[in-house]
């Protein structure tokens, strides 16, 4: 709870820094854009949290997200309709995930090792597939390529990253497919047993075997679904950018996730997280950016803010949590 | 007679809600080995923590050879002469045992330069493993490769190696073998010798009778009496401890256990780190009592059959039936539950509630197609705590600030909504308090009454003879012919766990 008013009182903070730094951050567009991308950093944050929880961790999520936006517009490019290939990306994000889920608890690995061998063979893959080139959606669109699919991209667009055909972007769309993801997860997380099951796996793994919960299957259900959230989180990057490049694309992406999470209270010691906490981390980092920008800091300081506030978070959390267990020892 | 070395007077210690001790008073002799008892929650560690400096009393006071004195931390109690030593061991394993004994007070020479005296150091340490009663080549070994005896007297040499006038011991032999334990006897009897006070917390009769001159006990925070070492008996240590007499400590309430079909069956099961095929039987409503020295092989049969371990070869039959168990949740669907002998990491996840210790095992029966009730979730908790009279401020309390009684009984809740048809108990009672453990022997009591097949791995002798319809005993992975009420003794169950013939 004292963490939840914590993350709650910083956004609030940089909220009200932002609208007093500058006229202009009120512009409907402005917060648009910003509620956008915090949507699209809820869904990777969404991944790392229910990873981390569970008490594993998944460094692949930066070069699955690169993966999924390249083999997503690899797929329209061999002329497969927009619809299946989004399908077919998020399908084979899954794949991924079970792989390394199955190497995790299969041959009894750290996933800490697992994913991070992912994580470069991941983004070779990447590279691989086009050669190093990039993809895009004009490529894709071209009257010499796949004309027909313009209509199919151009609602996808609209639809799950709001921008319109004017290349205008309308509404927070990614925060909405955020939010609908949140509330599903929220209640899986909350509500049922497989929740549960996650949360006494992420504490201790062997009490939750004891107690006749069949820990494997768990186990690797998160990996599908992180690098399932991944994928199509690469397929959402390659709508709302219009292109992708297989060195850059996700990049840090893991990392800033696993900042959400544990912003938003997901201890790294597993078990411990709630959807609102996670939704709330993963709109830091993203407002971050936009206050440094509106504030005039060069950006070259970001990376800086984050490693501090991300400090500071955990360092509070852990002195509250110290002062709060000498209380009741 | 010698004026005392410690007096305690009327010291107290409040935490929010909360009234850890009240007014406790004792003194301690030059060379006395006083016994420190009490339930669980009774106020003896805090007691202790007090005399060591951990925990700054807020009544009362301390004196030291006459001298008032207030240590305010653990290193101003050091230099007092006042060693704790806790029960979880605070040595570095990867360092030897050289450098374990002089941590923090290494001997240097050139001064400034800080370079270790190795000479003098090995020769101090040297002396002091011979008081310890330890070998002189183990200087040299890493702490990590030693056994948990061997760690208790590494870590009383450090406490020797700094001048210690009372040494305080909290629980000393929860994690040691028989051997080891005799070993401490003699070590403290040695310590004794040479002047030195202890202070000795633990719970077990057969300890205290062993190396205490004298016993204190506290309940509830208050000094509840004081025994002298010709009057310590279990029931008057009971009495003390609990403020009632039990007459009923091990109840027997159930009819003679059916003979007819047994509940479970296990037939020459082999499994991985096994021994030898192992068969017994276990008929309902009885207890089957297993028997054994640590490391015979005990845990790892109930391990088997509970499916944490490969089953290599045998059959298991449930109720007539062949059973399969690849994984724990085979055998819980099956009606086969095992409380762990480890409940820290096995058996509880300490850092969650109770309400979710107790659904974890229930899960199937809470949920409706994957959703849980919230309502029939906390019918679910309460009535699993008053069925089992859980002393927990609610179900939201973190389960491991419960006493080890109380967390016992959580574990034994989430699984009696299950009505399990085999309940396997490895070690029930370790770390449990009096109070809770005759709870615990009466509950067990009242499941074999219902049908219950109990199979209770112990090392208690008391509780084993006292508990058990049959026993039988594990010697280097194989098993005894049962025992029969009529030819229990302490002496056949020993003779039997060291390979002897009954």
């Amino acid at each position: 709870m004292i963490r939840l008013a914590g993350v709650l009182i910083l956004l609030v903070t940089m909220y009200a820094a932002l609208f007093l730094s500058n006229e202009n951050a009120l512009a409907s567009s402005n917060l648009i854009d910003l509620a956008n991308r915090q949507g699209f950093y809820g869904l990777l944050t969404l991944a790392a949290a229910v990873m981390i929880l569970s008490g594993s961790i998944d460094l692949s999520v930066g070069s699955v997200v690169g993966l999924g936006a390249i083999v997503f517009g690899s797929l329209m490019k061999l002329g497969i309709p927009p619809y299946v290939a989004l399908v077919l990306t998020v399908v084979l994000g899954m794949t991924i995930g079970l792989v390394q889920g199955l190497l995790v608890y299969g041959l009894k690995l750290q996933s800490f090792l697992v994913t991070l061998c992912g994580m470069f063979v991941f983004r070779g893959l990447a590279r691989l597939i086009t050669g190093g080139l990039g993809v895009g959606l004009q490529q894709v669109q071209n009257p010499d390529v796949h004309p027909e699919f313009r209509n199919s991209i151009e609602t996808m667009r609209y639809f799950l990253v709001g921008i319109d055909s004017a290349e205008k972007l309308r509404f927070p769309a990614m925060l909405v497919v955020f939010i609908g993801l949140a509330a599903v997860f929220g209640l899986l997380l909350h509500k049922t047993r497989h929740g549960r099951c996650w949360y006494a796996i992420g504490y201790n793994e062997q009490a939750a075997r004891y107690a006749g919960i069949p820990v494997g299957p768990y186990r690797v259900a998160t990996f599908v679904v992180c690098s399932g959230l991944a994928s199509f989180a690469g397929c959402l990057l390659l709508l709302s950018y219009g292109s992708a490049n297989p060195d850059t694309a996700g990049q840090n992406m893991e990392l800033e996730a696993i900042t959400g999470a544990v912003l938003g209270g997901v201890s790294l010691r597993g078990g411990e997280g709630t959807i609102v906490g996670i939704a709330l981390g993963a709109a830091v980092l993203p407002l971050l950016n936009k206050l440094v920008t509106f504030l005039g800091i060069p950006t070259e300081v970001i990376p800086i803010v984050v490693g501090l506030t991300l400090f500071f978070g955990a360092f509070i959390d852990e002195f509250i949590r110290r002062r709060s267990a000498g209380r009741t020892g | 007679m010698n004026p005392p070395l410690l007096v305690v007077e009327n010291v107290g210690k409040s935490y929010p809600g909360v009234r850890a001790l009240d007014g406790v008073s004792f003194a301690l002799a030059r060379g006395e080995v006083l016994a420190v008892c009490g339930e669980n929650g009774a106020g003896k560690s805090t007691l202790m923590k007090i005399i060591a400096g951990v925990v700054v009393p807020d009544a009362g006071r301390l004196e030291l050879d006459g001298v008032f004195v207030r240590p305010a931390n653990p290193a101003e109690a050091m230099a007092l002469g006042i060693s704790l030593i806790h029960q979880e061991l605070s040595l570095a394993e990867n360092l030897t045992v050289l450098e374990n004994l002089f941590l923090g007070r290494e001997l240097t020479i050139f001064g400034p330069l800080g370079l270790l005296n190795t000479t003098a150091m090995a020769e101090q340490a040297g002396k002091i493993l011979t008081r310890v009663g330890l070998a002189k080549s183990l200087l040299h070994v890493r702490v990590g490769s030693l056994s948990p005896g061997q760690k208790q007297l590494v870590e009383i040499g450090r406490a020797l190696g700094r001048d210690t006038r009372i040494l305080i011991m909290d629980e000393p032999t929860s994690s040691l073998t028989q051997t080891e334990t005799e070993r401490l006897y003699e070590v403290i009897g040695g310590l004794k010798a040479s002047g030195i006070s202890v202070l000795y917390i633990s719970h077990r009769l057969a300890e205290i009778r062993a190396c205490a001159d004298r016993v204190i006990v506290l309940r509830d925070g208050r000094f509840s009496g004081e025994l002298a070492k010709e009057d310590i008996t279990h029931e008057n240590l009971i009495r003390l401890m609990v403020g009632r007499d039990l007459t009923q400590y091990f109840p027997h309430t159930r009819g003679a256990p059916s003979v007819a079909k047994p509940t479970l069956v296990v037939d020459e099961l082999e499994f991985a780190g096994g021994r030898a095929a192992v068969s017994f039987q276990v008929r309902r409503g009885e207890v089957l009592g297993m028997a054994g020295l640590i490391g015979s092989g005990r845990t790892e049969t109930a391990e088997a059959v509970f499916g944490i371990r490969g089953i290599r070869g045998g059959r298991i039959q449930l109720e007539g039936m062949p059973m399969s168990v690849r994984k724990p949740s085979d055998a819980v669907k099956a009606g086969l539950v095992l409380v762990p002998e480890d409940r820290r990491h096995h058996g509880l996840i300490l850092e969650a509630s109770v309400g979710s210790n107790l659904s974890l095992a229930n899960l199937d029966r809470l949920s409706r197609s994957s959703w849980i009730g919230a309502g029939r979730e906390r019918l679910f908790h309460r009535s699993a705590i008053d069925a089992l009279a859980i002393k927990t401020p609610s179900a939201w309390q973190v389960v491991g600030a419960l006493s080890g009684g109380n967390q016992q009984k959580v574990v034994f809740a989430k699984w009696l909504e299950r009505a399990p048809k085999v309940l396997i108990l490895d070690e029930p009672t370790r770390g449990v308090d009096v109070g809770a453990k005759a709870e615990i022997y009466s509950l067990i009591d009242k499941l074999c009454a219902r049908g219950t097949a109990v199979w209770m791995i112990t090392s208690d002798l008391e509780e084993l003879l006292g508990l058990s319809d049959r026993v039988v005993v594990m010697h280097e992975g194989r098993l005894s012919a049962p025992l029969e009420r009529a030819d229990f003794s302490e002496e056949a169950v020993m003779s039997l766990a060291v390979g002897g013939k009954s």
